[in-house]
């Protein structure tokens, strides 16, 4: 059981060396003549302008939700999807209701103006 | 592919649950889609139809014992019983929401479906023999009261106390969870029966009893902060003093009776055999609840705040019952006890909101100087459940209290039972303060208290009910009785 562990612990830091040791080795060995050309960050596209943290609409927040919502429904539809065959009606109940729930979540939501953008 | 053999679901052994859930959802479409802003009322009393047709639905499985989704939910006279008591607090704190939330202007019609979803949780709580369905349980409970107590919106105390305690309850699950998975690792099952057999089974060995007794350690911890067990009490009396009094009174008894009762079922079912490593522990919790809940309300001006320090002092009396419910005594105790002090304590609470005017709080004391001068029966209700939170004699609070006592003290817990006593001799100090105030002061001049129909007869229900089961406990007792039989096996 214990040496079980021990592999997992081997494997960890085995993955942890495997890129530490040529990052460590290169930082001493390598040359260092640093130009601002060469300091800045190696990206395809324009400077970046300003901060990152922005404001931005609470409403991105409510689409997120929803967006996770539905997610985790089509999730749940795929084990469904693939043992259709074998849960037969039974099945079908049980994603209909689950399905009826989020439907009447999603319906609650587009009365209360939810998915509309202002 | 074979084929699935699927699990006998026995959705009668739910009927009550499903009732509330189902009505609930029903309810908050309803709700947006016919029922124009301004008589949100009426939800409400659909709420209340829905809860009393749930308590209905009850009433035919009364002796039925039986689990069902493989073991995940079991039906008993104890959960049943207790799912009656939650049903009745969720009844009586929509009746006094009523007028309030317009009072306050922050009525809006979710307020209804959400107290019967938090009752739903609590009722899950009850049934729940797996840990899975009890963690399902509290994020219900918990996750609509987050929402609740910040129901005020935008008054800032109420959003810190949704704040507060959506923060401490999110770390509360998380023990919680991280419980489930020790345990998990020790016994190879959620179930509680099953944990309950393997521990007593066999030997456990030092690596799997270390990790049973550290799963079982988080998942306390997690209940004693439901419960507002000392101490991991220190949310309480911020929250209840920000949320809207209503939110506070429904939590006050409805938290910890949800999480008590799951715990009930978690040390005698799942950890029975580890009694020797819990029974110190929790008896120690609970003296220190008992002694720290009733010092601090000696402290407190302000009565909302003082009834929640008192609601952490009563926790440790329901907690009395918790700890012997292997004994026939213990559960009945606790049952009696939940459902006592929630008539009492949802009594003062309607008393509180009486007094509370739109956008000022009348809960300094003084606020209560010579009350029985203007309304003379609004103070001789709160007197009598001052009495009966204090446990003095004509009063149901006694009966309860004697209960509870007893069952400690036979139960092996002689000392714990004395703790309890001379804590509720300090506590009757400061509920007796507040009845001084009332009886012996003049007024000040303030205006005379608002009282409306739904607040009037929530407290002539909690008066009578903490009354009558004072003065003739012998039905709601012998109905306990029968409750209780099935437990501690």
């Amino acid at each position: 059981m214990l040496a079980n562990y021990a592999i997992v612990g081997i494997f960890l830091v085995a993955a942890i060396s495997f890129p530490l040791i040529p990052l460590v080795l290169a930082f001493f060995l390598r040359p260092k003549r640093p130009t601002p050309l060469k300091t800045s960050t190696y990206e395809c596209g324009l400077e970046a302008i300003g901060d990152v943290h922005v404001q931005f609409k609470v409403q991105y927040y409510l689409y997120a939700l929803a967006f996770v919502i539905f997610d985790i429904e089509v999730i749940f539809l795929y084990p469904w999807a693939v043992a259709f065959q074998v849960v037969g009606l039974y099945g079908l109940i049980a994603a209909t209701i689950f399905l009826l729930m989020l439907f009447a979540g999603l319906l609650y939501e587009w009365r209360k103006g939810a998915l509309e953008w202002v | 592919m074979d084929a699935l053999t699927i699990p006998p679901v026995d959705l009668g052994l739910i009927a009550p649950l499903l009732v509330v859930v189902t009505w609930a959802t029903g309810l908050l479409l309803v709700d947006t889609f016919f029922i124009p802003v301004g008589r949100k009322k009426l939800t409400g009393y659909l709420a209340i139809a829905g809860l009393v047709v749930a308590g209905l639905v009850g009433l035919p499985l009364w002796g039925v014992s039986g689990s069902t989704f493989g073991g995940m939910v079991r039906l008993d006279p104890f959960a049943l019983t207790l799912t009656w008591v939650f049903l009745l607090i969720g009844i009586l704190s929509i009746t006094m929401s009523l007028d309030y939330l317009p009072r306050q202007d922050i009525e809006q019609g979710e307020y209804y479906p959400l107290i019967m979803f938090a009752v739903s949780g609590m009722i899950l709580l009850a049934q729940g023999a797996d840990l899975i369905v009890l963690f399902l349980g509290i994020e219900t409970l918990s996750i609509t009261l987050y929402i609740l107590t910040g129901f005020a919106y935008p008054r800032l105390t109420s959003e810190e106390a949704a704040m507060k305690y959506l923060v401490l309850g999110a770390f509360a699950a998380g023990f919680f969870v991280y419980g489930i998975a020790l345990i998990f690792g020790a016994t190879g099952s959620t179930r509680l029966s099953e944990i309950g057999a393997y521990a007593a089974d066999r030997d456990l060995g030092d690596t799997n009893l270390t990790l049973l007794l550290g799963g079982a350690a988080m998942v306390l911890i997690a209940f004693s902060f439901k419960a507002a067990l000392a101490p991991f009490h220190m949310w309480i009396p911020d929250v209840y003093q920000g949320s809207p009094t209503p939110v506070a009174a429904f939590m006050s008894v409805g938290t910890k009776g949800g999480a008590l009762a799951a715990l009930v079922r978690l040390l005698f079912e799942a950890l029975p055999t580890l009694n020797a490593y819990w029974l110190p522990v929790l008896a120690g919790l609970t003296a220190l609840t008992m002694v720290v809940g009733n010092l601090g309300a000696i402290a407190q001006m302000d009565v909302k705040r003082m009834l929640a320090y008192s609601s952490i002092g009563h926790a440790g009396y329901v907690m009395l019952g918790v700890m012997v419910a292997g004994e026939q005594r213990g559960p009945e105790a606790f049952i009696f006890y939940i459902l006592v002090y929630a008539l009492s304590n949802l009594g003062a609470f309607a008393v509180l909101i009486a007094l509370e005017h739109q956008g000022e709080e009348a809960w300094q004391l003084d606020d209560f100087a010579g009350l029985y001068q203007r309304q003379p029966l609004l103070a001789v209700a709160m007197a009598i459940f001052m009495f009966s939170l204090a446990g003095v004699p004509p009063t149901a609070g006694f009966m309860a209290k004697f209960y509870a006592l007893t069952a400690a003290w036979e139960g092996g817990l002689p000392w714990l039972a004395l703790v309890g006593v001379l804590t509720s001799a300090i506590a009757a100090f400061f509920y007796l303060r507040v009845i001084i105030r009332m009886f012996m002061t003049e007024p000040e001049g303030e205006p005379a208290p608002e009282l409306n129909r739904g607040l009037t007869i929530d407290i002539v229900v909690a008066a009578a009910g903490t009354i009558i089961i004072g003065l003739i406990p012998a039905p709601i007792f012998a109905l306990v009785e029968r409750s209780a039989v099935a437990l501690g096996g």
